[in-house]
């Protein structure tokens, strides 16, 4: 077997007893081209052992009970036709924009990778030996333990391409991923790996639609002192299938901060996991999904799962789905604390607003403590529209539909308040008002 | 102004019959306040104006200027000129009290077919009159009621009322919740707004705020009707002795 060329479309080692069946993941495989090459050929074959082990996620696994696997199991995805360009949402903010279609890296329509403070390169431009195999699936394969994520050890095994950032210091221009599709067929799996320095700082934000079905992976390793910010916007082409995986370490008095935005995708899955490792650490993740059954089927989970494993670390999630039409909203959350993780401060908000009655909102808020010396909370609730908010708004001569609006931001503002830069706030902000008032006749 | 003939309301969910013909007649200009004891259909009376769900008129009418309200939608009856100072404001989380402001003038004057206000003239006015009633730019800012003290969301209620500048103005016990500096910090407030093209509809169970909003007439309102109608004496004389005779004489 060549260098890099880790599983062929045919090798046995990918079968035997699997979870979802040795067939499943075989002809998972099969349908996937692999990478061959130097880069990261020895996480790779670590990978492919993995998953053989692990196998693809059932409808029985614990984790898979509220959103069925089976649109990620699937060999291919269905064809989605791709959309029009439309203005991006961060178009009036200075940034650093790097352009992915259809997955694989589009130097040509990108800005320029040399920035100070910043090593940007692109997988497939980089050898073995490169500083990025010390993470490539490194955190990924740490974040396996308590709970499984096949889909994330699939996307360490076949991804070709995504970005490799080192970020050396406090870099102020926030760097933009900005995904396009050309494929309507494109099946895409991207891997990015970044690295800050002790003390750097990095804005990242993503948007677009990835591909007909997209899996994508985030490693992000937060060194001491460091912070990063993380923003995504996700919506546009409505019957996406997709699933993402953040895998963060949070060094020493380290702040990690993602949020994300997401109107519409058909199934959407979202998993989080964030390994707090450093004392005095800070880690916030949380999302505003906004969701119309009536745009083909709405799906959307969010799985996160926070480990303090060092003392006085904060951390807070952060989530609210409004849900309309017999869309569909789940999270499950949980926060971990290790021994000795003492002074620990987790907090947990999952929140779900249902517009109509056929909507739903399932929560599954987990703690599990082995310190003595914690704060941790978690809380959760589903509800209508406030109707005594609604009258009052209206008795200030605020049309219904313009009411509902107000408050749909007002039950978002929590999530939205994540964001610290102003700016992108605000352009988040105007992505959600333009969306609901486009839709507040529907 | 407004005009209230023969208005019977029940409760849409209990089918509890609330008011029983409810006769009023609020000219321009006038202060009209209306008392009585708990549970008399005070509060229902000032909901069913505004156009809040939950109620069903099951006879009679309401109009503003011969318009009836009863067919028109919550915020059109504000367009119309209606408004309704709240008992308990409604807190809400994420929405600036600027924005809500002017979303509502605006929304208002859209509705009304008047240019929207520029953001400059807007904050000029609001500005102007947020100050009077001592109100600063910090609570401007903050979300609407949110970590308000009451004299705090009533005074925010008194700014909408000076904003929007309704003709026709229902104070739903204003006065509860307030001490004696909030409460006349809040009628100077109203005092300031009165004018001969503006009506006042003041609902309270105690006189101590009719001390502050002189009132020209005075109802008294029990079981779903108005009992007895007088001027600002009829007050003073339920605060002496309490609705005990007043009933007993309309029974």
């Amino acid at each position: 077997m060549a260098e890099g060329a880790v599983l062929t479309a045919q090798t046995p080692a990918v079968e035997g007893k699997t979870r979802a069946g040795g067939t499943a993941l075989a002809a998972r495989l099969e349908a996937l081209e692999l990478p061959a090459g130097g880069f990261a050929a020895a996480a790779r074959r670590d990978a492919a052992e993995r998953l053989q082990a692990m196998g693809l996620p059932g409808a029985r696994d614990e984790y898979w009970r509220y959103t069925d696997p089976a649109p990620f199991n699937a060999a291919r995805p269905e064809p989605l036709a791709v959309p029009g360009r439309e203005a991006n949402l961060f178009d009036d903010i200075d940034r650093l924009k790097l352009v992915f279609v259809d997955g694989r890296f589009d130097a040509e329509a990108s800005d320029d990778l040399t920035a100070e403070g910043l090593q940007i390169e692109s997988m497939a431009q980089v050898g073995a030996g490169h500083w990025a195999e010390t993470l490539y699936g490194v955190l990924e394969a740490e974040g396996q333990t308590p709970v499984k994520r096949p889909f994330a050890v699939l996307n360490t095994l076949v991804a070709r391409d995504g970005l490799m950032i080192r970020v050396t210091g406090k870099v102020s221009r926030p760097v933009h991923l900005l995904y396009r599709r050309a494929d309507a067929a494109a099946d895409v799996v991207v891997h990015h790996v970044i690295r800050l320095e002790p003390g750097a700082e990095l804005t990242l934000l993503e948007t677009g639609g990835i591909g007909a079905r997209s899996n994508t992976v985030l490693e992000v390793d937060v060194a001491e002192g460091a912070r990063f910010h993380h923003i995504a916007s996700k919506r546009a082409d409505d019957a996406r299938i997709g699933i993402g995986h953040v895998f963060a370490r949070v060094g020493e008095g380290a702040l990690f901060k993602s949020f994300a935005l997401a109107v519409n995708g058909r199934v959407m899955r979202n998993e989080g996991v964030i390994h707090i490792a450093g004392n005095d650490a800070v880690a916030h993740i949380a999302a505003a999904v906004l969701g119309d059954g009536n745009e083909g089927s709405f799906h959307h989970d969010d799985t996160v799962f926070i480990t303090h494993a060092a003392e006085r670390c904060e951390s807070r999630q952060v989530y609210k789905k409004v849900l309309k039409n017999g869309a569909h909203g789940i999270f499950q959350g949980k926060i971990l604390v290790k021994p000795g993780a003492q002074k620990t401060d987790g907090y947990q908000i999952s929140q779900g607003l249902l517009l109509d009655e056929g909507s739903q909102f399932l929560a599954k808020p987990e703690l599990e403590i082995y310190a003595d010396d914690v704060k941790c909370s978690h809380g959760s609730t589903t509800g209508a529209l406030d109707e005594t908010a609604l009258f009052y708004l209206r008795s200030r001569g605020v049309p219904k539909e313009q009411a509902i609006v107000l408050l749909v931001l007002s039950f978002l503002a929590d999530a939205l308040d994540e964001i610290e830069n102003d700016d992108l706030r605000g352009a988040i902000l105007g992505r959600l008002d333009d969306w609901l008032t486009s839709r507040a006749a529907g | 102004m407004l005009e209230i003939k023969n208005l019977h309301v029940k409760l849409e969910d209990e089918g509890k019959q609330i008011l029983k013909g409810v006769d009023l007649v609020v000219p321009a200009g006038e202060v009209h306040a209306i008392m009585g004891p708990n549970g008399s259909g005070k509060s229902t009376l000032s909901y069913v104006l505004s156009g809040r769900d939950g109620y069903e008129v099951t006879e009679g009418d309401a109009t503003l200027d011969g318009e009836s309200l009863l067919d028109m939608e919550p915020e059109a009856r504000a367009a119309a000129g209606l408004f309704l100072a709240f008992q308990y404001p409604v807190e809400i989380p994420g929405v600036g009290n600027l924005t809500f402001l002017r979303t509502a003038l605006n929304a208002q004057r859209k509705a009304r077919g008047e240019e929207e206000l520029s953001s400059a003239e807007f904050l000029k006015i609001v500005r102007e009159k947020a100050k009077t009633l001592k109100i600063d730019g910090e609570m401007l800012k903050r979300p609407v009621n949110v970590g308000f003290s009451g004299g705090e969301k009533k005074r925010n209620e008194v700014l909408q009322m000076a904003m929007l500048e309704p003709r026709m103005c229902i104070l739903d016990e204003t006065d509860s919740g307030l001490d004696v500096d909030a409460m006349r910090l809040v009628a100077d407030g109203v005092n300031a707004l009165r004018s001969p093209e503006r009506s006042f509809l003041v609902i309270t169970h105690y006189q101590r705020l009719l001390d502050h909003i002189k009132p020209d007439v005075v109802h008294i309102m029990s079981a779903g009707r108005i009992i007895k109608t007088g001027g600002p004496e009829l007050a003073l004389e339920v605060e002496q002795n309490g609705y005990g005779d007043l009933l007993a004489e309309a029974n």
